[in-house]
């Protein structure tokens, strides 16, 4: 108990020296531009495919599993929507960030550490933390909204090629679904979901390679613990968040 | 200048550093040796900063580094070059790039009068044609090399090594022995080097301190040291065999 409310302690004091004033924003945004394509651009590929297949699968197991003749047949389009908007193309994409995202910084930040690169710019009187965290955390902040966006609309294009190639339903109930009872609310939702998960992964993984101490096998500890740590706050704050927007 | 102030250092338990006090000048080599695990590391870490001494002091020049305020310290930081044990340049940036980076970080030259700072300064420790290379193209005596222009780059006031010669043939190591001890003449520096190297001892030790069990042992000269009477310090002196034959030279 002492040790988790020592690094839920330390995790703060790293976020406080993290958002300190830039010594110089040029280099800052620099590296904020670099780590939109570290973080962003190229976790757009896994992204897509991921949700192409999520939305072909939402709308096979929904055709499936609903075969009461009195039930519409648009409404299986309605559910790949709302399933992709509400939870998969935030949730599940951020679980699926986390490893890919999460476990990449928790190891650069870990090698930099244990080599003595962190220690260098601390003598240089760089501060560390706000110079190479910050930049990830705006990245991921800024990039992730859209990788979500994206997401839903991948989603559901793969909704629509599921039924176009099985014929579980016609493609035209298909688009009266995902155009029935649009809620915009949802995409809100979808959004500060993503957000909040955004600044999760990178803190919590920025927190586990920067405090590495030790060795190679350290680093590669740290990195499994920001990918575990990191999606159970997802799924925590899911809930939380959950139940404060949508009740 | 930089003094050392009754400084000692805990880790949990365990006494690392007991009560040292020293003093290092300004344009000459100061080296702190001791054998591995002596607390010589901790100690230079302690200068610099990246530990908090438990007790004591370090003052740089006229400021008490250890107990200035954060915008203190990091004024004294921009004046301290720091070569590391391995080097610690930047894996994903190029030679050029590791080097420009205080020069991008601190001041407000022109890409011309960065770009000329730069091959300057790679020209001063023998590494040409080599800016695009990244640190693992580099072979270790590179790296320390390039790792000592980087700091160099903003004309630092003190210049730290950790183990400069750890990794390097013996040969290299008398290359970067002499680029240390040239560029603490042509800078004025402050020099001071952590090693437990006794051809680095008699090649660059104006001053010699002597680590021992975390307790300072015996300060001096590197031409007072054949001459001590300390125990620890001869243990550790002539378990070199090339140091046995210096003092006692065979007919």
């Amino acid at each position: 108990m002492f040790r988790l409310l020592s690094h839920i302690g330390n995790y703060f004091i790293l976020l406080g020296r993290t958002f300190a004033p830039p010594e110089k924003r040029r280099i800052y945004y620099r590296q904020f531009i670099r780590e939109l394509n570290n973080i962003g651009i190229n976790s757009l590929g896994i992204v897509v495919i991921i949700s192409a297949f999520m939305g072909a699968v939402i709308t096979l197991q929904t055709a499936y599993n609903t075969e009461n003749p009195f039930l519409p047949k648009y409404l299986i389009g309605l559910g790949c929507r709302d399933s992709l908007i509400l939870e998969f193309s935030s949730t599940m994409v951020a679980l699926i960030l986390a490893g890919k995202v999460g476990s990449n910084i928790a190891s650069e930040l870990g090698t930099m550490r244990v080599t003595e690169q962190i220690d260098a710019l601390e003598i240089m009187g760089v501060n560390s933390a706000s110079y190479l965290i910050m930049p990830k955390i705006l990245a991921a902040v800024v990039f992730n909204p859209f990788l979500t966006i994206i997401s839903i609309i991948i989603g559901i294009i793969g909704g629509y090629l599921a039924v176009i190639f099985t014929h579980v339903i016609s493609p035209a109930d298909f688009i009266v679904g995902i155009q029935y009872a649009f809620i915009p609310y949802y995409i809100v939702y979808a959004l500060v979901k993503t957000i909040v998960f955004a600044f999760l992964i990178t803190t919590i993984s920025a927190y586990q390679g920067y405090t590495v101490k030790g060795g190679a096998l350290e680093v590669g500890v740290a990195s499994t613990r920001a990918v575990v740590f990191s999606s159970i706050n997802i799924l925590l704050f899911n809930v939380i968040l959950t139940q404060l927007m949508l009740s | 200048m930089i003094e050392v102030v009754h400084l000692s250092k805990n880790f949990k338990n365990q006494l690392v550093l007991e009560d040292v006090s020293c003093r290092f000048e300004r344009g000459q080599t100061n080296l702190i040796i001791g054998q591995s695990g002596s607390g010589k590391t901790v100690l230079l870490k302690c200068i610099v900063g990246l530990l908090t001494p438990t007790e004591g002091d370090v003052v740089y020049d006229d400021t008490i580094f250890t107990r200035a305020n954060f915008q203190e310290k990091k004024k004294i930081r921009r004046q301290i070059g720091m070569l590391f044990q391995g080097g610690a340049l930047f894996d994903s940036s190029t030679v050029e790039e590791n080097v420009r980076y205080p020069l991008d970080m601190f001041t407000e030259m022109t890409e011309e009068e960065k770009k000329e700072r730069v091959n300057y300064c790679l020209k001063r420790v023998n590494i040409v044609n080599s800016n695009h290379l990244f640190p693992s193209e580099l072979s270790g005596g590179m790296k320390k090399r390039v790792a000592i222009a980087r700091a160099i780059v903003l004309n630092p006031k003190y210049l730290l090594c950790d183990e400069p010669n750890s990794g390097l043939d013996p040969q290299t190591a008398i290359v970067i022995d002499n680029l240390i001890k040239e560029i603490t003449e042509e800078f004025n520096t402050t020099t001071i080097v952590n090693t437990h190297d006794m051809n680095s001892v008699m090649g660059i030790g104006k001053k010699v301190v002597f680590i021992f069990n975390g307790r300072k042992e015996w300060e001096g000269s590197n031409k007072d040291i054949f001459q001590s009477d300390n125990q620890a310090l001869n243990q550790f002196v002539f378990a070199n065999r090339l140091a046995r034959e210096f003092k006692t030279p065979e007919k």
